[in-house]
């Protein structure tokens, strides 16, 4: 009974990233580039040319997620994202896991 | 929705990056109560989650976009704590490494997106779970209604730290009539999806939904009972 319930969970969670996965790997290419909400109303009003140069964009090979020095738009905007929903994942399981450890400890 | 650097003027971020660190360090806390070793996974997971629908902009009238903020859906999901640390993650990536988000501006997309969205949605979704049927089929509803809610209030809440330290002098009532019409239209996007998911995932797992324990947690306990006794 546990194992079973143990090997569901298991299955869901891996449905669960591989739908992450392709929603930021394929998906995300046909996402609308139009300006989202806030950037449009900054156009409108008139304070959008106060948004600086993001820093980022000089050092990180993911900026604007497009992966650096990648020609073809969908691989490189593919690559960037399966890379992000990755790194996203493994921080955020590391940190649940470490505040989950504790409790468990204290309890 | 994600502040770039420049919109608002130091005091402002500095002030709303207290504002974030005091609540992320409550989250620290609330999240130990909320994570077990069963439920440490999912979170991670819905993280991952979050930053791939990020990506996902769909259209909004008028040559605009939108994208899901995922915090009502994260709170239902895996707790409002824990949300909040994920939704905590999923900007700190972004804004370092995807220049989505400013660098002096992620206290305030952590306001913004972490405390604002995920606590509104939250609030939101649990107001309606009490006036809605005890049953799992108000979940998504109560889920819709705290998504819907979510967005034009984090929207409104940047209007109004743009009235305070806004960098270009535009009327206060200029950006929040803006700002809320637009999101307001989000909002809608962000109820469906958030609908969607959670139905999604009480439909295969409904044990694991935060939001939904008091409607799912008797079950396996009663079956206990019936074998002890």
């Amino acid at each position: 009974m546990r194992q079973t319930s143990r090997w569901r969970r298991g299955f869901a969670w891996g449905v669960g990233l591989v739908v992450a996965l392709f929603l930021a790997g394929v998906v995300s290419f046909y996402a609308s580039s139009s300006p989202d909400g806030l950037e449009w109303v900054a156009g409108q009003t008139g304070f959008e040319e106060a948004a600086g140069e993001h820093a980022a964009l000089g050092y990180s090979p993911l900026a604007d997620y497009q992966f650096a020095g990648l020609e073809d738009a969908r691989l490189s905007g593919g690559l960037a994202g399966v890379i992000g929903t990755l790194l996203v994942l493994a921080i955020g399981m590391g940190l649940m896991w470490v505040l989950a450890r504790r409790t468990s400890k204290q309890v | 929705m994600h502040v770039p650097d420049g919109f608002l003027n130091l005091p402002t971020s500095a002030a709303t990056a207290v504002v974030a660190a005091v609540g992320v360090g409550l989250a620290v806390r609330g999240a130990r109560r909320e994570l077990n070793e069963r439920t440490a996974p999912l979170a991670g997971l819905v993280a991952a989650f979050i930053f791939a629908t990020q990506m996902l902009n769909f259209p909004v009238a008028a040559g605009t976009s939108g994208h899901l903020l995922g915090g009502a859906l994260a709170a239902i999901l895996v707790g409002p704590w824990t949300a909040t640390l994920c939704l905590t993650v999923v900007l700190i990536v972004q804004g370092f490494l995807f220049a989505d988000g400013g660098i002096t501006a992620l206290g305030t997309n952590i306001t913004l997106m972490a405390l604002v969205g995920v606590w509104v949605g939250w609030g939101a979704f649990r107001l309606a779970t009490k006036v809605l049927p005890k049953r799992l089929a108000s979940i998504p509803v109560a889920g819709a209604i705290g998504g819907l809610l979510s967005v034009p209030t984090a929207a409104l809440t940047f209007a109004a730290l743009f009235a305070i330290g806004g960098t270009v002098p535009v009327p206060a009532e200029t950006v929040a009539i803006a700002m809320g019409s637009v999101h307001l239209v989000i909002g809608i996007g962000e109820a469906l999806i958030t609908a969607a998911a959670i139905s999604a995932v009480l439909a295969v797992r409904p044990d694991l939904v935060y939001g939904a324990r008091g409607l799912t947690v008797t079950k396996p306990l009663q079956i206990k009972e019936g074998v002890l006794a």
